[in-house]
């Protein structure tokens, strides 16, 4: 079991208020807070060897560049991912698909090929896909989902098929929470002989993730949404794919040689880094894997397991809401999506707001799925690990609070 | 008392026309139609205008969202009827200068009416945008005066 409250304590804004309230953060999924450990290595950084990397001889270049580096091999071991060649630096998860899609989906995806989503899709993983398909003359399927937000496995066998060049499925909803058997799915494309994707944005900040183990050929990490600073984010990608693949940009760091006329391609990991790349993002997300790797991530797991299983109990006594995605924990992470058609959704989230309770109201970057589901938007709340069973009741009573007050007859109410 | 703070956002009369909107029906024939939305939430309103005499005889609004949008469109739709196209786009001005923090004289405030309820989004930046969806689909409404087939 962890230590909620001494995980909290390395926390610096998890004490503040909001409305003279203590802090109730439940926005993990939007961004989660930073442990003063991923603070300090930013500030580290500026203060005492800010230097640009892989390019000077002097003292403090070098030593940028092995802390730089160092977080390289953490993000790669954290995922199991062997070589930290295999890592790429990106801004954020969005970022690292737009870069598979661009260079390995432009040469290797054709017309009449398929790539198969799911109907869960963050628009990061939807909208270039929807680009690569108009360019090329390709074909986007979609894994249907059941009544209670899980994949359709019924018919997922068909729509992967010899014709699918690639699956490119979340591994945690973030707008329902569903977990996606990305293991047995990624079994089914590869059978097909198709390449697979997996955005990690909602998984790798909350439970183990093993490369090897799910058998994909990217993984897109986002650094925010795991304790790490915004801007900084990572693309895994098997070596053998990564080798084959033309750079996403162009310039400085990524080239080996370059005269007036051409250039050659760098080695692996900076060929596809090309710039200045985000120094002291990329070290202080290298300390927030250390804070994560700390704590174990089977536990963090466990954790929010149990608040999750909490927080449904909670919101299950609320009979004005609606819930989405799966009852059972296992099948979810921890984020809790609901509905009420007595209140609109950013009526509640400047409501809750009031009490301290952060929540993200909205579509969630998920529009085609809220259109499914047959809402506007949804409130969503999404726990983390320094997250207790006492915020969870703030949310709920908040949340009873604002039903009274927005339901029919508030007036007399108030 | 317990919210005082939202209920100056959350006034009696917003609550009541997000409740019972008016004139929330889609008019068959109208002579103008325009409509707004805002990415950010998804939220979308709809309006159709029927003239007369080049006033505006009859109007519809279909809104989709939050109370502050819901209630912003019935009042504006009321506060609308029997103007003409040029006096609505002052009141919308009007109404969009409120929301930017600008102060309104006497016979302004009187020009709103019931829409100064909506002072207090001021309050809550991230709100403006709510209430001024349907003054965008008004606009937009508007704007489609003269254009061919309408």
């Amino acid at each position: 079991m962890l230590d909620v409250e001494r995980i909290r304590n390395d926390f610096p804004i998890l004490s503040r208020t909001v409305h003279g309230k203590p802090l109730a953060y439940l926005d993990n999924a939007a961004t989660s807070h930073k442990p003063r450990a991923v603070i300090q290595a930013l500030s580290e950084y500026y203060e005492t060897y800010n230097s640009n990397v892989h390019r000077g001889v002097h003292s403090l270049s070098m030593e940028a560049t092995d802390r730089y580096e160092e977080a390289r091999e953490k993000v790669a071991r954290f995922i199991n991912a062997g070589a930290p060649e295999s890592i790429i630096w990106t801004r954020n998860a969005t970022e690292s698909i737009n870069l598979v899609a661009r260079s390995w989906g432009e040469s290797n995806i054709s017309e009449g090929d398929e790539i198969v989503l799911t109907r869960l899709e963050h628009h990061s993983n939807l909208v270039p896909w929807q680009r690569v398909a108009a360019k090329k003359g390709a074909v986007l399927k979609f894994l249907d989902l059941t009544e209670d937000g899980r994949l359709d496995l019924d018919g997922a066998d068909s729509v992967i098929n010899t014709k699918t060049k690639l699956l490119a499925v979340t591994h945690v909803s973030n707008a329902l929470g569903t977990v996606v058997p990305v293991k047995e799915l990624a079994g089914m494309a590869r059978s097909v002989g198709a390449a697979v994707l997996v955005d990690g944005a909602q998984s790798v900040p909350h439970q183990p993730v093993d490369v090897e183990e799910l058998d994909c050929d990217f993984l897109a990490i986002s650094g925010h949404k795991m304790m790490g600073p915004t801007g900084i984010g990572a693309l895994y990608a098997r070596r053998d794919v990564l080798e084959q693949m033309e750079p996403f940009l162009y310039g400085g760091e990524m080239v080996l040689e370059v005269s007036y006329e051409g250039a050659s391609w760098n080695d692996l990991p900076m060929r596809f880094e090309a710039g200045t790349p985000n120094i002291a993002g990329a070290i202080g997300l290298g300390a927030a894997v250390d804070y994560l790797a700390g704590l174990g991530m089977e536990n963090v797991r466990e954790h929010e397991k149990q608040l999750t299983a909490y927080a449904l109990d909670g919101l299950r006594g609320l009979e004005e809401i609606d819930l989405f995605g799966p009852w059972d924990v296992d099948s979810r992470g921890g984020i809790l999506s609901f509905y009420s058609s007595d209140v609109h959704p950013h009526d509640l989230g400047t409501f809750l707001d009031q009490e301290g309770v952060a929540i993200r109201t909205g579509h969630h970057c998920a529009m085609p799925l809220m259109g499914a589901l047959g809402v506007p938007a949804t409130a969503r709340a999404s726990l983390y690990v320094y997250n207790t069973e006492q915020e969870v009741d703030t949310l709920v009573d908040a949340l009873k609070r604002a039903l009274r007050y927005f339901g029919d007859g508030a007036s007399a109410a108030r | 008392m317990e919210h005082r703070l939202l209920d100056e956002l959350y006034q009696d009369a917003i609550l009541e026309h997000r409740r019972s909107p008016r004139n929330r029906r889609e008019l068959a024939r109208p002579d103008l139609v325009g409509c707004a939305v805002n990415p950010f939430c998804g939220d979308e309103v709809a309006v159709q205008i029927v003239l007369e005499r080049g006033r505006i005889a009859e109007i519809g609004v279909q809104a989709e969202g939050c109370s502050i949008n819901q209630a912003t469109a019935s009042m504006a739709s009321e506060a609308v009827l029997g103007l003409t196209l040029a006096q609505a786009d002052t009141l919308r001005a009007l109404f969009a200068g409120m929301m930017g923090g600008a102060d309104l004289s006497g016979e302004e405030r009187g020009r709103m009416g019931e829409l100064n309820t909506l002072a207090g989004v001021r309050e809550y930046p991230v709100r403006i945008k709510c209430a001024l969806l349907i003054w965008g689909a008004i606009e937009d409404t508007i704007s489609s005066y003269g254009e061919p087939g309408v």
